[in-house]
């Protein structure tokens, strides 16, 4: 190459010149910005479904909670996820009361065991439930007496959410409970080479059960006829003697409830839940699940519940981790282009008995 | 319609929600850790202590300022550090009676919006000549620029992200080594000492996360076989856990903060993946270990702090002092506080003075050589391997 004096400076500039150990500091490391891992997603397709039905099947249990309410009122209830939290701190005490530690795993015969978990799980049912009432006296029933705009609703529920959140972070801290694990997962049987837990069964089968009385509830009885009846006309169930203000009461008590299940569940598969704002990405999740299935449709809520669930897994297995929640909302975003009121579209007012 | 457009626009406010909460969990910053363990260096016999010869002279009112969080999130780590910044002015004072020094306190909560208030005040406060913190990266990049104007001297004893001392700041000082000396540490023992040939590298969505991440993975080279990355927060990993058993590495890297890797190695040990397991600095904590419950056992866990436990005259003075032993980086806060009284005792009294004894400092301190060069990076700094045993984080080695 011609040793023209313009060159020359060029090649001072050339990296290949310089040593390499000196530059490392100054190179960013390239690595794609997305992946397409096809092998990935087929590989572990039937372990991605297994594990995306249990988690999953938390999204459903809250995701009924939100649905049952914006049925009845046209509220997005925001503090449902606190009401969750409140649920899982519940079920965390109960296990502090019974005289578990955190750290090892306890020794128990499991009737023992099962016993444990049941008491947990009603107490915070219980707890959840009864939060999720006062959470409707304080917070909504006041601005429903002044016929205030739904706005005004949608706001309150924001609030309530933030001082749920730091109520309990002044009263248990900002570090996660230590870790209380009754039941650690085995695996039982596999499907295709994967592996089903015990801790995968009991939820998704628990949670399936729980659908089936939460829908035979609003469906079947005189209770849930009083609930469809509000939803789908208000000022004529009035006329008709429903009692509104009861409705409501039992529509918050139904989402609590189950908002207390989903707590179990989730403590036991990610035992680190216990935080003060553990609640706010399960909560967005799970109503972005009941948007997806169809909000104010119990069935439509465990269907986007499962769904999500499924399709973050795919999503993290076929384009990486950092898309896992880009998918959920991408995929909601593409349901609600093609069908505006979701999946199965029905609202609570028009599901038949 | 109304329900329609209602439930649209809550799913586009928690989507909005979703993406600011990913964002707002991205602060730099490290955890405590500590215990009981063998291997740690002794004091050094020429380190430069507090009390000096006790021949200090100062006006009155003479002060140094931390600026850090105390009550904010991760309190931990800075009532760690302005603790040990505490013990160091009140040995210093008692040996010293003509040069009673006062540290003034100011709490940024940790976070770079917080920040700025808290060390205006100190800024505004004339007789604040130096200041020890902060402690993590985002409040200090944050802040630097008008710490950088106010000419006032910062030695910071636990931030680490490398840029830090790449704006051009002539008065940030780092009293350890930053993640670019950590990352290659990090990559030798994992080849070296591991053996592994193939290892794992998983990231957090963190400044921190990343940029450690990228440190590791270059020093590993072709070694890095695999990448997966996790979000803020995450809790459930069977797909990050599926990625893991397909490559079949010899060696895990997680790059982030205990909150998500406590869960993440128990639920990979539960799917029996028994790998060998590393963490950073952001991991060195116990609250991973208890929040891991007996999964942790095992993990290595690398920081560029010095092991505390053979220091024992500072170790009973702290614990003395405020009832617990010191936890990670307080040593390293003792002596940045250290080097701010020698120049006090000089008698130096204005900002540029102390700035120019900062700057041309030479001496040993308790957890290293303190000699900076012209972008405020220590020459010569330690990493070390710490090891969970049990229910313990004990020292491994140093690498």
């Amino acid at each position: 190459m011609p040793d023209a004096p313009g060159e020359r400076v060029i090649s001072v500039l050339d990296l290949a010149a310089l040593d390499p150990a000196a530059l490392a500091p100054l190179v960013v490391h390239a690595e794609p910005w997305i992946n397409f891992d096809v092998g990935l997603l087929v590989d572990r397709f039937w372990a991605n479904t297994i594990n995306g039905l249990a988690y999953g099947s938390v999204y459903a249990l809250i995701a009924l909670g939100y649905t049952l309410v914006y049925g009845v009122l046209q509220l997005i209830n925001f503090a449902h996820s606190e009401i969750f939290v409140i649920g899982v701190f519940g079920v965390y005490l109960t296990f502090v009361a019974l005289g578990f530690e955190p750290g090892a795993i306890p020794n128990l015969p499991l009737a023992a065991i099962i016993l444990d978990l049941v008491l947990a799980g009603l107490v915070a049912m219980a707890v959840a439930g009864l939060a999720a009432i006062g959470l409707e006296r304080v917070a909504y029933r006041p601005l429903r007496r002044r016929n205030a705009p739904r706005l005004a609703f949608l706001i309150t529920a924001i609030g309530a959410s933030f001082v749920i959140q730091q109520v309990i972070r002044i009263w248990r801290g900002s570090n996660p409970e230590g870790t209380i694990r009754l039941l650690p997962p085995s695996p039982v049987f596999s499907i295709f080479g994967a592996p089903v837990t015990n801790l995968q069964i009991v939820i998704i089968l628990a949670s399936i059960a729980m659908f089936v009385v939460t829908d035979r509830f609003v469906n079947g009885s005189r209770l849930g006829r009083g609930i469809r009846a509000v939803a789908q006309d208000p000022a004529t169930a009035t006329l008709m003697g429903v009692n509104r203000e009861r409705v409501i009461t039992i529509t918050f008590l139904v989402g609590g409830v189950l908002a207390g299940v989903a707590a179990l569940f989730y403590l036991m598969t990610i035992p680190q839940g216990a935080v003060y704002n553990g609640g706010f990405l399960l909560g967005i999740k799970a109503f972005t699940a009941a948007v997806l299935g169809g909000i104010g449709n119990l069935r439509g809520a465990l269907l986007g519940g499962l769904i999500l669930g499924v399709a973050e897994n795919y999503g993290q297995s076929l384009f990486g981790g950092d898309w896992r929640d880009v998918v959920a909302f991408v995929l909601l975003v593409l349901v609600l282009m093609f069908r505006p009121t979701g999946i199965l579209g029905e609202s609570l007012a028009r599901s038949r008995a | 319609m109304i329900r329609r457009r209602l439930a649209a626009a809550g799913a586009l406010v928690a989507a909005v929600a979703l993406v600011l909460s990913g964002c707002a969990n991205q602060e730099g910053g490290q955890q405590q850790g500590g215990g009981p363990q063998a291997g740690a260096p002794a004091q050094p016999t020429d380190a430069v202590l507090p009390a000096g010869n006790g021949q200090g002279r100062c006006a009155p009112g003479t002060s140094i300022g931390y600026a850090g969080t105390i009550a904010g999130q991760n309190a931990a780590l800075g009532i760690a550090i302005v603790n040990a910044a505490q013990l160091a002015v009140d040995q210093h004072n008692q040996a010293n009676p003509n040069c009673q020094v006062t540290l003034v306190r100011a709490d940024t909560g940790g976070t770079p919006d917080t920040a700025t208030g808290p060390v205006t005040a100190l800024i505004n406060n004339p007789q604040v000549l130096g200041i020890v913190g902060l402690p993590f990266s985002g409040e200090s990049r944050a802040v630097g620029p008008a710490l950088n104007a106010a000419g006032i001297v910062n030695i910071t004893p636990s931030a680490t992200n490398p840029g830090l001392t790449q704006n051009g700041w002539t008065n940030f000082f780092r009293g350890l080594g930053n993640d670019a000396v950590q990352g290659p540490a990090i990559a030798r023992y994992i080849q070296q000492r591991l053996n592994a040939q193939k290892v794992c590298v998983i990231k957090d969505d963190s400044d921190y996360g990343i940029g450690l991440a990228g440190t590791v993975t270059q020093a590993l080279g072709p070694a890095a076989s695999c990448q997966v990355d996790v979000k803020t927060n995450q809790r459930e990993f069977s797909a990050v856990i599926g990625q893991v058993q397909q490559q079949a590495p010899q060696a895990i890297f997680y790059s982030g903060y205990y909150q998500e890797a406590a869960p993440l190695i128990q639920q990979l040990r539960d799917a029996g993946v028994q790998t060998t397991f590393i963490g950073p600095d952001g991991v060195k904590d116990e609250q991973y270990v208890v929040n891991a419950a007996g999964s942790a056992d095992g993990t290595l866990l690398s920081c560029p702090c010095v092991p505390q436990e053979g220091f024992t005259d500072f170790t009973n003075a702290y614990r003395q002092a405020f009832g617990v032993p010191p936890q990670t980086y307080s040593a390293e806060s003792y002596d940045a506080t250290t080097i701010l009284l020698r120049g006090l005792d000089q008698g130096i009294a204005d900002r540029a003075g102390l700035l120019n004894h900062v700057r041309n400092y030479n001496g040993q301190g308790l957890t290293k050589r303190f000699q900076w060069g012209p972008t405020g990076e220590l020459t010569n700094t330690p990493v070390w391997m710490y090891r969970v045993q049990g229910n313990t984080i004990v020292t491994d080695t140093q690498i």
